[in-house]
């Protein structure tokens, strides 16, 4: 049951290299409270478009992985996109799909079966969020 | 007596019908039929309130509870009007806390640990900032033990309490309490232990300690969740004021004042987690008839085989003591390059029951510079089918995730 979980999809996401962004327009750190994983976000805007986003996670494979998806898919998109990610996720996790560009969020379904790992999901999204509304400000 | 391991197993109906290897008795244990049927037994047949009505079935409660109390007692060879029940081992730390806490003066030292369980952590940080006195925490050593030779260094003649582990939910390591006894006794300073994870692992004496405070949870050592004990020293009792007021803790209300009921009950308001207490006593009374000698070293072999076993994983590293000195069998390890969390899940895969994270021991997390552990936690009731699971489980996560 625990296996779908780490499929070759998420796990490469998981190990895939993670990069900090060295002049963001924001950057954030949030705690998962239950587990102590750390996420910390960096994204830079130009032209009110997300232009990068860096990430360095101590965390859980799904947690790694979900920072990683959010690294690569957000760029070249506008702020509302995080939103609609968040969405997508949600979708995700309900046994819904994913709209475009969210579209690799579908690896994360199988953990719509394991309720206290949906938190390691959501904690990039938690700071994807806080580091725009920081950009905001 | 004797000690039969798949016997004792077979008491417990969660474990008897096969397909789980609970290593996370840590967390909470599980229960054998003889509390369960306790439970069963006095909400079927004495289920009333207590220290109340006068009728029989009160009566019956009353008898069921404050013979849970004795139960207790006998089990930590202490006076029964020492020991408070409470809902767990966080609950008993925190009337500690808020109650002894309000007797100390601004400036007054209270001595923890870096290892602590938040629970024997935040309330002291609670009291600093709502009395001004002076939190210390003892420093580790390099194995995950106590840096007992700090003690002097660290307690003052300002000190007025050392609370501490008995042994950590963590590293497994067991507190030599006769050094930090004598510490404290040298400044006049009283001593709290937090035995939330030692009390399953045979019976105590209290007395013989030497301690002042004493804190654990039902629910670690094969009683209900919900039911605690915070036994203390009658004369600490005596002076302590009571944490909260209403019904069960008086002995006379006026609209002027209230004069509080005696020890224990001045601690007890409202009505208490009576079917609870009943399988606490139970649980005590079930844990008195097995061989310890016996319990003790069928946990510690099942230990040894789980330090060897880890220690071969390549990358697997164990955190806190190495050997079976001093510990309980609580055994945490880091695996480079896998997340706890992960290992968990993959775990529960091969019905391996885990505990991954930071164990509600945030700063100990920091000295390690860990964001957690993964950690088998056994208790009397393992066997060596439950670590050949986790080995092989942990040889596949390893494979797995790195």
């Amino acid at each position: 049951m625990s296996d779908d979980l780490y499929q070759r999809a998420i796990l490469q996401r998981a190990k895939g290299p993670a990069k900090r962004l060295d002049s963001p327009s924001a950057s954030v750190t949030v705690d998962n409270p239950l587990c102590g994983d750390r996420v910390t976000l960096d994204i830079k805007l130009e032209n009110g478009a997300i232009a990068a986003v860096g990430h360095l996670v101590r965390g859980c494979a799904l947690c790694q992985a979900s920072a990683a998806v959010i690294a690569a898919t957000l760029p070249g998109h506008a702020p509302a996109a995080a939103d609609a990610g968040r969405e997508a996720l949600d979708s995700v996790l309900m046994g819904g799909i994913a709209q475009a560009p969210w579209q690799e969020l579908a690896i994360f379904a199988p953990v719509q079966r394991h309720r206290s790992r949906q938190d390691c999901v959501r904690l990039p999204f938690d700071a994807l969020a806080q580091a725009l509304a920081q950009a905001k400000t | 007596m004797g000690f039969d391991a798949t016997a004792l197993r077979a008491e417990f109906p969660l474990l008897a019908r096969g397909g789980l290897h609970y290593l996370d008795s840590g967390a909470t244990s599980q229960l054998p039929q003889a509390v369960l049927d306790a439970v069963m037994a006095f909400e079927s047949t004495s289920r009333a309130n207590v220290l109340r009505s006068v009728h029989r079935l009160a009566e019956a409660a009353t008898e069921a509870y404050e013979g849970a109390r004795s139960d207790v007692a006998r089990y930590l060879n202490v006076a029964s009007d020492e020991i408070v029940f409470t809902s767990g081992t966080t609950a008993a730390i925190n009337v500690v806390a808020r109650s002894f806490g309000d007797m100390l003066q601004p400036g007054d030292e209270v001595v923890v640990s870096q290892i602590e369980h938040h629970a024997n952590f935040v309330p002291w940080q609670m009291l600093r900032d709502r009395r001004g006195i002076v939190l210390k925490a003892l420093p580790l050593t390099a194995d995950g033990r106590l840096d007992l030779a700090a003690l002097g260094r660290v307690v003052t003649p300002r000190c007025k309490l050392i609370a501490l582990t008995h042994a950590s939910n963590v590293t497994g390591a067991v507190t030599d309490v006769a050094s930090v006894v004598s510490a404290a006794r040298a400044v006049g300073a009283k001593v709290l232990l937090d035995g939330a994870q030692r009390v399953p692992h045979g019976p105590l004496d209290l007395a013989a300690l030497g301690v002042d405070f004493y804190a654990f949870s039902g629910h670690k050592m094969f009683a209900p969740t919900g039911i605690g004990v915070l036994w203390a020293r009658k004369a600490l009792l005596e002076a302590m004021p009571p944490l909260l007021g209403g019904g069960e803790m008086i002995r006379t209300v006026t609209l002027e004042r209230t004069i509080w009921a005696d020890v224990p009950h001045k601690f007890e308001a409202g009505t208490p987690p009576i079917a609870q207490a009943v399988g606490l006593g139970a649980a005590v009374r079930w844990l008195s008839a097995l061989d310890w000698p016996a319990v003790s070293a069928h946990e510690m072999r099942l230990t040894q085989r789980l330090l060897d076993g880890i220690g071969q994983i390549g990358g697997a590293r164990i955190v806190g003591p190495a050997g079976l000195q001093g510990r309980i069998p609580v055994v945490s390890f880091d695996l480079e390059g896998a997340h706890p969390h992960d290992i968990c899940q993959i775990l529960d895969g091969f019905d391996v029951a885990l505990r991954g994270g930071h164990h509600c021991a945030q700063p100990l997390m920091d000295y390690l510079g860990l964001a957690g552990t993964t950690r088998a936690s056994l208790a009397l009731y393992n066997n060596d089918a439950d670590i050949d699971a986790l080995l092989k489980g942990l040889d596949s996560a390893a494979a797995k995730l790195r």
